[in-house]
């Protein structure tokens, strides 16, 4: 006898056909101008993340790690996974204005000075990292005194 | 075997866990709906069922299907409504991107399928995984006026947060249950795929990790939201494309969508010569002078300006003739529908139409003055509609003509 091929739990099979139906329905509609650039970016958009952007920054930090680790201060690790972070964070999201690509469309539409924008995230990226660095600083400097010296 | 993502000694990290998953994802699970309802609603307030020129998505078929008259009350209703839209998707991004970390392990899963039911669900993951992005992506670019998706915002936006949405349901239907079990459960060992069997030493705990996601949601939330307000707080939206400076002092500084430059405006039309309002209905055309306008009864409302891209200024003061009052010049004492027409050369929402409850409000203004000063040139001048509550595109600048009457 040949194996039988599992088929599984038949609400779940019933909830996935409802939403296929309706995922199936709007997509057409998605893909009826520029189906094969619409679908690049749909399909690509997952790819990018979970192949480039997540592995990029996984060994970025795994590279902190092991680096500090070596150091003898793995403790050190998250003074410089925060900053670094969350200013990644922000140039993630505001990539095409403070990257500045779209500065003549932004300044031609809005009115507004496009000027400003890398300088602001260049600031709160320094704000960040010395307000991390000022509490290791902080924590090291208490870490010496409640260790008096071993020898006089 | 350990260097290949498929083995499951190759995921070293001690904070994956059903437990942090389940966090976030109950986050996203209420998160989510909240945008998918102020999408709903935001496409409604565009009124596409009332005229083709509304319509950026004439295909919609049933998906159209919960569409309503918008109102005029509150005044604010848009403004809130986008706010929400926009700043709460922006907050979102990390507890999204949190969420997709803490279960990458699974996309390396062997076998593919245990099941046809499994294989089904990990196709439906593609759609949910892609939709999000998809979504967070087109939204996230088009505030920052970058259009390099492929195609209008409009219809990519709306059928992809179908898409989206269709397989978002599933998932939550499937997970949430678990979801809550887990972190009901507290302080239990947890046996689930997604813990790493050989953990490095953890550098930091679960709750403060969850603590540092959430610290990157409330960065991006500080550094967005005040773009809804005027003054000091906009100033508080350091990296928001309407945060920081008023493009100009004085009664017209407030916060520009498109300015006269960019809709290719040329001020030889709208000179006190060359312009002519032309409103049509049902006895016929008139054509009034800007003068002949502000000899009409004026009257002021205070409305803010509110645009679909997450960005609104406070309550301003605009003064002009009521939009019904035009509709009576031309016979029409009854709630009329208006088509406008802008004199702009570009933008998709040049031609425009407005309900009746819009025209029939009072509030509801053809504006020669904002603030107390004549309207500037890049906020309409010579004359503009206002409406409470309704999408800042609606709000045609630079207006050329009105058509009262059935749509």
């Amino acid at each position: 006898m040949r194996p039988r091929i599992p088929v599984g739990s038949p609400f779940q099979l019933l909830l996935l056909a409802a939403s296929f139906a309706l995922a199936a329905y709007a997509g057409v509609r998605l893909l009826a101008d520029d189906w094969f650039g619409v679908a690049l970016w749909f399909v690509g958009a997952a790819l990018l993340h979970d192949l480039v952007l997540l592995p990029l920054y996984a060994v970025a930090d795994r590279a902190v790690v092991r680096g500090l680790g070596a150091a003898g201060h793995r403790e050190w690790v998250l003074y410089v996974r925060v900053p670094a972070a969350l200013s990644g964070l922000l140039l993630l999201v505001w990539f095409p204005l403070i990257s500045g690509t779209v500065d003549r469309r932004y300044r031609s539409a809005t009115g507004l000075s496009p000027d400003g924008f890398l300088a602001r995230w260049l600031l709160i990226t320094a704000v960040l990292s010395g307000a991390s660095a000022l509490l290791l600083a902080l924590r090291l400097r208490r870490a010496r005194k409640r260790r008096p010296p071993v020898a006089h | 075997m350990t260097w290949s993502p498929f083995s499951p000694g190759f995921w070293r990290s001690p904070l994956r866990g059903p437990r942090f998953t389940s966090a976030l994802g109950l986050v996203l699970l209420v998160g989510i709906t909240v945008l998918f309802l102020t999408g709903l609603v935001s496409y409604a307030a565009y009124n596409p069922d009332l005229s083709p020129v509304n319509d950026k998505t004439p295909d919609k078929g049933i998906l159209g299907f919960y569409l309503f008259a918008w109102p005029t009350d509150p005044h604010w209703l848009y403004r809130l409504n986008q706010g929400v839209h926009v700043t709460l998707g922006i907050t979102l991004i990390p507890v999204l991107l949190a969420k997709l970390w803490s279960v990458v392990p699974r996309l390396f899963t062997l076998p593919p399928a245990r099941s046809l039911a499994h294989a089904l669900e990990r196709i439906s993951l593609l759609l949910l995984v892609g939709g999000a992005l998809f979504e967070f992506v087109t939204g996230v670019l088009n505030v920052q006026l970058d259009y390099v998706f492929p195609g209008s915002f409009y219809p990519l936006h709306f059928y992809g947060a179908w898409v989206f949405f269709a397989a978002f349901v599933a998932h939550a239907a499937l997970k949430t249950p678990a979801a809550v079990r887990n972190l009901r459960r507290l302080r239990q060992e947890e046996s689930s795929d997604l813990v790493a069997p050989r953990p490095d030493p953890p550098t930091v705990s679960r709750r403060g990790a969850l603590w540092f996601v959430g610290g990157g949601s409330l960065l991006l939330f500080a550094t967005t939201a005040g773009q809804n307000f005027d003054g000091p707080l906009r100033r508080t939206a350091l990296l928001a494309p309407h945060g920081g400076a008023e493009p100009g002092s004085g009664p017209n500084g407030f916060q520009i969508n498109k300015t006269a430059g960019y809709a290719g405006i040329v001020a030889a039309e709208t000179g006190e010569d060359a312009w002519r309002l032309v409103v049509t209905g049902r006895t016929g055309t008139l054509r009034l002078s800007r003068a002949q306008l502000a000899r009409l009864p004026l009257h002021s409302a205070a409305l803010p300006i509110a645009c679909v891209e997450g960005w609104s200024t406070s309550d301003q003061w605009w003064r002009g003739v009521r939009l019904s009052d035009l509709a009576a010049l031309v016979g029409h004492d009854d709630p009329a529908d208006v088509f406008v027409e802008s004199l702009q050369r570009r933008g998709a929402f040049r031609r425009a139409a407005l309900r009746g409850n819009q025209v029939a409000d009072p509030r509801s203004l053809l504006a020669l003055y904002v603030n107390g000063e004549d309207l500037s040139f890049d906020h309409g001048h010579p004359a503009r509609v206002i409406v409470p509550a309704a999408p800042g595109v609606l709000n045609t600048k630079w207006v050329a003509r009105l058509t009262f009457g059935e749509l």
